[in-house]
């Protein structure tokens, strides 16, 4: 315990039967069944794995199901980026160094490991501080740090790049290819072919953009949406309060709005710090996103004024355009459409040692969290809400 | 999406801080709370301190998830009473 | 085989390896005492020579810890205690070690006399003559300082039938201490990870912890010290020898606060982490408190700790400390720091 805050009594086994005993009861009175669930979707890839880590998708009741969304940045990064990342770490005088999420994901023929294990000088890095480190150290050198990261991930790089330019380490750049939320959660809200009825919102990434962020979604697309925690306690008190939403528009009794569960770190402007910073560093585009397509005002680039950190503006990577996907359903799974059981590599030809698809491959992937922690998918019950 | 970690600030030195994690201590960069100081409790990502916590509101979830266990056990009481009378 | 080249996750522990070792190695060189592929090979007899009163426990492994050296031990205290480990989880009471130095040009003298001093006090302290050896020198940086290889025979005496194999419905699961503190001080002792912590590595030579047990219990299924690949690995290679199951309790795991912030800060799962003075003990559900009693009362056994239960479905599950339920895999590659 840290002093003052004791976190384990974030995971106490009477709170949380206390919690599901109200989820229950909730999603009876909101009507949800078996046939036709009441489907809440956790858009960030650390509320995906804690959900499954925990086992508490078997907790909740028949009638209530957690759909993932795109939440882990390295499973929406596109293929092309995958494959520039890999030309980048074969070129000469280059140093690519990354955090690890991104060291397994297969582009069109190789992965950073396997180029690495050929020889290519590819780091590990805790911390865009180290890669900068790496870049001190070696002058002769030209250091690419991938950008990879939603708002909680990119403002610290726009730090880091603010700290070169200070310092004068221009044989540091970064390949950026960062993804924004708040657009990708009216894209997300407006897909058809499956209910929707409320967001688990990123805990992290609404420290940084505040909550006041969804607000436009909330009302546009009459969406509950709850900023939530990543502690056990935090995901069932999230779900508690999104039902309660989801009762009050069946009732009549109010409307879809923006809740806060995660109240020790998340206000409603955010860090405005961090918000200036990334103004200033980046310019936003529309991104792609791997498996479902281009989404508008939802990509981060370098802006001009730091332009000499973009490692596509330093170095000549040319990369065939890739050819088409391998067959795997990630994409419908990412938009919630689809359960990873609901694929036909899932489990055979698709498992964590032989990754098809960029889900399995991440530990944030959805298909990586179910495969490894839900007990259901084995049994042929995909929910695993028989495991009582 | 991103991994973070409540963790207390020991020492401030410029832009950058002492943190603790329950025994460990790692150095943070500060640059995204300029105006954090010694004895804050900071969220940490990948190196940098992106978020001053709020003890009082950590408290009072706690609270909240404490009174639900409570209400828990009472019920579950009250049921085995009824059972049992 | 899934692969067409060795990668760093087949040194981990984990399914990757156990294909190296089932598909290629054990398919070529099978053998009885191989087959069992238990911490050390059992043999009966010394080609027509019958053993007195017992059996001979022969092991072996290779040490490439980086760096060399880390907080609470080094190479050599790891070459000598790995080995005498894996003997004392036969229930052998470890008697030689042969010893296979592999130096790298330019190694500091006095980091080589620093390795064979640990090396002579680990033995002294396990009871252990180090018998045979051999060194060769490489150019350099082949093998980053050095390598160490032992291999080591002990005596099982008769009665005494510990085997992966024997893990039985109702059995309890034991770990002697808490989990994770090797490989978290190996993390700390790289500089650039820029951790500062008290962690010290738990390596230790288990012989006498073991014998404690077994003085207690004369029915102990399984003993296995959970190195790479961690608790949730080597858990996993039982229930899949036995063909049992295995449900543990995540609160009841016992784990230093400031390992689990480590695993936190870096995204790594504690129960996967490295340990090298730990023993999981399986054994029937009465002994347990005398078990407990026996390993507390000796120091590498203090926080020893019934962890959960042999039975159920096939496979290993772990209770979560909310309550959830859900399947306990073994180690799926290498962990590496991630953000997300």
């Amino acid at each position: 315990m840290t002093g003052g805050i004791d976190f384990a009594a974030f995971r106490s086994e009477p709170a949380a039967n206390a919690l599901v005993g109200r989820i229950n009861r909730l999603t009876e009175r909101a009507g949800g069944t078996s046939e036709r669930p009441i489907a809440l979707m956790e858009v960030c890839g650390t509320h995906t794995v804690a959900i499954s880590r925990f086992g508490l998708r078997a907790m909740l009741p028949p009638g209530l199901r957690l759909l993932s969304g795109p939440g882990c940045p390295v499973c929406v990064t596109p293929l092309i980026e995958i494959d520039r990342s890999i030309a980048a770490a074969t070129m000469p005088d280059v140093i690519v160094a990354t955090f690890g999420d991104m060291m397994r994901v297969p582009g069109s023929h190789r992965s950073l490991e396997s180029v690495r294990a050929d020889g290519a000088d590819v780091r590990i890095v805790y911390s865009p501080m180290d890669a900068l480190e790496v870049a001190r150290k070696n002058p002769a050198k030209l250091v690419v740090f991938l950008g990879v990261g939603f708002e909680t991930t990119s403002p610290i790089i726009a730090a880091t790049i603010v700290a070169a330019a200070r310092e004068g380490i221009s044989n540091f750049t970064v390949l950026p290819f960062f993804k924004t939320v708040p657009a990708a959660l009216d894209m997300l809200a407006a897909v058809p072919g499956r209910p929707l009825d409320g967001f688990i919102c990123p805990g992290h990434v609404s420290v940084i953009i505040g909550s006041d962020a969804y607000l436009p979604v909330a009302r546009d697309r009459n969406i509950p949406c709850v900023v939530t925690g990543f502690e056990p306690l935090d995901i069932l008190a999230g779900v508690v309060m999104l039902l309660e939403q989801v009762v009050a528009i069946r009732e009549a009794t109010g409307s879809a709005g923006v809740a806060v569960q995660y109240s020790r770190a998340v206000t409603p402007e955010g860090n405005t710090t961090a918000q200036g910073l990334m103004d200033d560093v980046f310019a936003v585009y529309d991104a792609e996103w791997r498996g479902i397509g281009v989404v508008p005002a939802t990509g981060q680039t370098l802006s001009k004024k730091y332009e000499m950190f973009d490692a596509t503006k330093r170095l000549e990577i040319d990369v065939p355009t890739p050819v088409g996907e391998s067959g795997c359903i990630c994409g419908e799974i990412m938009l919630g459409r689809n359960l990873p059981p609901d694929c036909p590599h899932f489990g055979a030809a698709c498992t964590p040692r032989s990754p098809v698809g960029p889900c399995m491959v991440s530990t944030e992937g959805s298909c990586a969290a179910f495969y490894k922690y839900e007990q259901g998918w084995r049994s042929g019950d995909p929910d695993g809400t028989e495991e009582k | 999406m991103c991994l973070a970690v409540p963790g207390r600030i020991l020492e401030v030195e410029g832009t950058k801080g002492r943190v603790d994690f329950n025994g460990i201590s790692r150095e943070a960069d500060l640059t995204l709370l300029p105006d954090a100081e010694a004895g804050d409790y900071v969220l940490v990502h990948a190196g940098f301190a992106i978020q001053r916590l709020d003890e009082a509101e950590a408290r009072e979830t706690l609270k909240l998830f404490g009174e639900l266990a409570e209400a828990l056990e009472q019920e579950d009481a009250d049921r085995s009473d009824r059972e049992s009378s | 085989m899934s692969e067409k080249k060795i990668r760093l996750a087949h040194g981990s522990g984990g399914t990757l390896m156990h294909e190296l070792i089932e598909d290629l190695i054990v398919g070529r060189l099978g053998n009885p005492a191989l087959d069992a592929l238990d911490d050390a090979a059992e043999i009966a007899d010394l080609g027509g020579h019958a053993i007195e009163g017992g059996l001979l426990a022969f092991t072996t492994d290779s040490f490439v810890v980086q760096p060399l050296f880390f907080p609470g031990g080094d190479i050599g205290t790891l070459a000598v205690a790995g080995t005498v480990n894996d003997l004392a989880m036969k229930g052998a009471t470890p008697l030689y070690l042969t010893l296979g130095l592999v130096l790298e040009e330019g190694m500091a003298m006095p980091d080589l006399e620093r390795v064979l001093d640990s090396i002579a006090m680990t033995a002294r302290g396990a009871g252990v003559a180090i018998a045979a050896g051999d060194t060769k020198v490489v150019e350099r940086g082949a093998v980053g300082g050095m390598i160490v290889n032992t291999a080591g025979i002990g005596f099982i005496p008769d009665g005494v039938n510990i085997s992966g194999a024997r893990a039985a419905d109702g059995d309890v699961v034991i770990i002697s201490g808490t989990i994770g503190d090797h490989e978290t001080s190996i993390l700390v002792a790289r500089e650039e990870l820029m951790l500062d912590t008290p962690i010290q590595s738990d390596c230790a030579c288990l012989g006498g912890l073991v014998r404690d047990a077994l003085d207690a219990c004369d029915d102990v299924h399984v003993l296995r010290d959970p190195t790479r690949g961690g608790l949730g690995t080597t858990l996993n290679e039982i229930a899949a020898r036995a063909g049992v199951g295995i449900t543990i309790r995540e609160d009841d795991i016992p784990m230093r606060q400031d390992v689990r912030a480590v695993c936190d800060i870096l995204g790594f799962d504690p129960l996967y982490m490295a340990n090298e003075g730990k023993a999981i003990i399986v054994a029937p559900a009465e002994s347990a408190d005398a078990i407990l009693a026996a390993l507390r009362a000796n120091p590498l056994g203090r926080d020893a700790a019934v962890i959960g239960e042999v039975g159920g479905e096939p496979g290993v599950r772990l209770r979560t400390s909310v309550g959830g339920l859900r399947p306990l895999l073994m180690l799926e590659g290498v962990q590496l720091p991630r953000i997300c």
